[in-house]
């Protein structure tokens, strides 16, 4: 059983040209958003209007120094905030209006912790992806036993199956809280910080293993990074962000540009291109 | 692996229903006059076929021990189910109506009713669920830092209401005739032995309304569990979730605290068990925790009435005497 809509036969010869032939599925249209000053601790914050579209089979990476505005972005594509002005629409419906469980069927957020109250094995975690499908009063079907199971398969993960969630090490626990989110089959996967405390194999082997995901299932995959050289090797889209204000979007060679990042990131940097003409960021050497 | 299916809960609740049964034999059983278990077994088989039984018999079983075994099932299973409910709202596994300080909310609304409408019977347990939203909403409130709840803030708010509300009762308590006084201070600890001023059908109905509708959500409480924002992301409408249980607990706790008065730890023992037990999957939690509280709250009746026999403790002090050890050591452990 594929996990979700795949039409496989689609998939030979050059993805990159099925990619290109694909409708845009995710649609940023201006969207806004901005923080009431209410709460004393948290200073007033605003994201001024962002654009940008993102098709099935793409990976698009949200870059930007602390407090830019990458994750109120995220939250704005989950749905889970409404813009302030302007629209995010996923195959046309506007995303924070869908009912939760219709959202969830479509949008699968990876959220960079995952507190547990009570201990949970692997494989009830990733059942848990199942639940905006489940009727009351929600036991699982076989056919979400084989969904999960799939699930866990992609990210190589069936052999911890029975295994505790506290016990996993922290690669072992990205892939099985990605499985739920594949367990979800949803149309849109968005991933927060997804590498933020994983070692650098584990680092690359996730973006691998999205690219892929995102090729073979049709997702449209949007990441928020820190990592500027795991987001120019890997994504088809990159957004800048600098302080709520959407600098540049366009590919990772458009957006690498020396002297943005340097005066984004407010440090000296050198940019290579790789033969595959992916851009590649380094810290220039102080003399 | 072995999910969780309709059928495994239904073979599960059937052998806990046995076990209570059981429990029911036995609280027959004990007391100040003991019956022998042949006479005891006699009486019943004869009472099934409708046959005569000896009058002493009618009396003590029927007429004593059964009322109070019937009612001790309905508080036991209220208060062990609204414990689980609040342990999934409030996202703490140490939650319980008494220690959140919800059961003296709920003592609170029945006394101003006895002082306000002392000849309406409904009065009470309809005060007593008002007054168990009230004290949710206060605890709630109070056990936020910044904007977060807080565990321990919670349980410390819980604590300190509890202890503010028992003294605006004492202090109500004062303006009631002295005869009363006794009687209110079991009824304050949690006592079983006064025959509720409704009649038994209807509050069983309900708290059968109130198990009923937090079972609606326990697939989703197993997601709001992780927190709010993540069973959100998973399509939990939560809002919706968390007024059901919080009304529903409410008035769970409300039931059984305007007929027994405020009896403690039941909500913490009794889903903490079964969770060792069975997992903490909700689908399985409520239905158990509904027959394992009656079960608990059976045999501890049925202790306290032959502890001491004849004189009879309160039924919230054997409770207590088993639940507050308990939550000490499940509170540091959770500390380390």
């Amino acid at each position: 059983m594929g996990i979700p809509q795949t039409n496989s036969g689609l998939d030979s010869g050059s993805t990159r040209v099925h990619a290109a032939a694909d409708e845009a599925r995710l649609f940023v249209e201006q969207a806004s958003y901005a923080y009431g000053a209410g709460r004393r601790e948290d200073p007033p914050f605003a994201l001024a209007p962002v654009s940008f579209q993102v098709r099935p089979r793409e990976l698009l990476a949200i870059v930007g120094p602390n407090a830019s505005g990458k994750s109120t972005l995220l939250r704005l594509l989950a749905g889970t905030l409404v813009p302030l002005s302007g629209r995010v629409r996923l195959d046309g419906h506007e995303v924070s209006r869908l009912p939760a469980r219709i959202r969830a069927q479509r949008i699968a957020l990876v959220a960079q912790e995952s507190a547990l109250l009570f201990p949970l094995r692997v494989w009830e975690y990733v059942l848990q992806g199942r639940r905006p499908y489940g009727r009351w009063p929600g036991f699982e079907t076989p056919d979400d036993w084989a969904i999960a199971a799939e699930a866990l398969a992609q990210v190589s993960a069936d052999h911890l199956r029975d295994r505790w969630m506290g016990e996993l090490s922290g690669g072992e626990k990205q892939r099985v809280v990605l499985a739920r989110a594949l367990a979800q089959q949803p149309l849109l996967l968005l991933l927060d910080e997804p590498t933020l405390h994983l070692d650098l194999g584990a680092q690359v082997s996730l973006l691998r293993r999205l690219r892929r995901l995102a090729r073979t299932n049709r997702y449209a995959v949007v990441v928020v990074t820190h990592e500027l050289n795991l987001a120019g090797a890997f994504a088809d889209q990159v957004v800048l962000l600098q302080q709520g204000k959407c600098l540049r979007v366009g590919t990772p060679a458009e957006v690498f540009e020396r002297e943005l990042l340097e005066q984004v990131f407010g440090a000296p940097l050198e940019i290579e291109v790789t033969p595959a003409g992916r851009p590649r960021v380094h810290l220039r050497a102080e003399p | 692996m072995k999910p969780l299916t309709a059928r495994r809960v239904w073979l599960i609740c059937g052998g806990m229903l046995a076990a209570l049964l059981v429990s029911v034999l036995i609280a027959l059983k004990l007391g100040a006059v003991p019956i022998p278990a042949t006479d005891l077994a006699l009486s019943l088989a004869r009472a099934l076929v409708g046959a005569e039984i000896p009058a002493d018999h009618q009396l003590i079983i029927f007429e004593m021990r059964l009322p109070r075994i019937l009612l001790a099932i309905l508080v036991g299973a209220s208060l062990a189910v609204a414990g689980a409910g609040f342990q999934a709202l409030l996202r703490n596994p140490l939650a319980d109506p008494y220690v959140l300080g919800v059961s003296s909310g709920a003592a609170l609304g029945a006394i101003v009713s006895l002082v306000l409408l002392p000849r309406v019977a409904l009065a009470s347990p309809v005060a007593a669920f008002l007054g168990a939203v009230l004290a949710t909403t206060t605890v709630y409130f109070l056990g936020r830092r910044g904007g977060q709840l807080d565990s321990h803030t919670l349980l410390l708010a819980g604590i300190i209401t509890a202890s503010f509300l028992s003294a605006v009762i004492m202090f109500l308590m004062t303006t009631l005739p002295s005869s009363h006084l006794r009687g209110m201070a079991f009824w304050l600890m949690g006592d079983l032995s006064v025959a509720p001023p409704v009649s038994l059908s209807v509050l069983f109905m309900l708290v059968a309304a109130g198990a009923a509708a937090i079972y609606t959500t326990a697939a989703d409480l197993n997601l709001l569990l992780a927190g709010e924002l993540e069973a959100l992301h998973l399509g939990v409408e939560v809002n919706r979730v968390k007024l059901v249980v919080y009304l529903a607990a409410s008035l769970l706790t409300g039931v059984a605290v305007s007929v027994s008065g405020a009896v403690g730890y039941v909500g913490l023992i009794v889903p903490h068990l079964l969770r060792l037990v069975f997992g903490h999957d909700y689908r399985l939690l409520i239905p158990t925790a509904a027959i394992g509280g009656a079960i608990a709250l059976v045999l501890a009746d049925a202790l306290a009435r032959t502890i001491v026999a004849p004189t009879e403790l309160p039924v919230g002090a054997m409770t207590a005497l088993a639940g507050a050890p308990m939550f000490i050591y499940l509170l540091r452990r959770r500390m380390h």
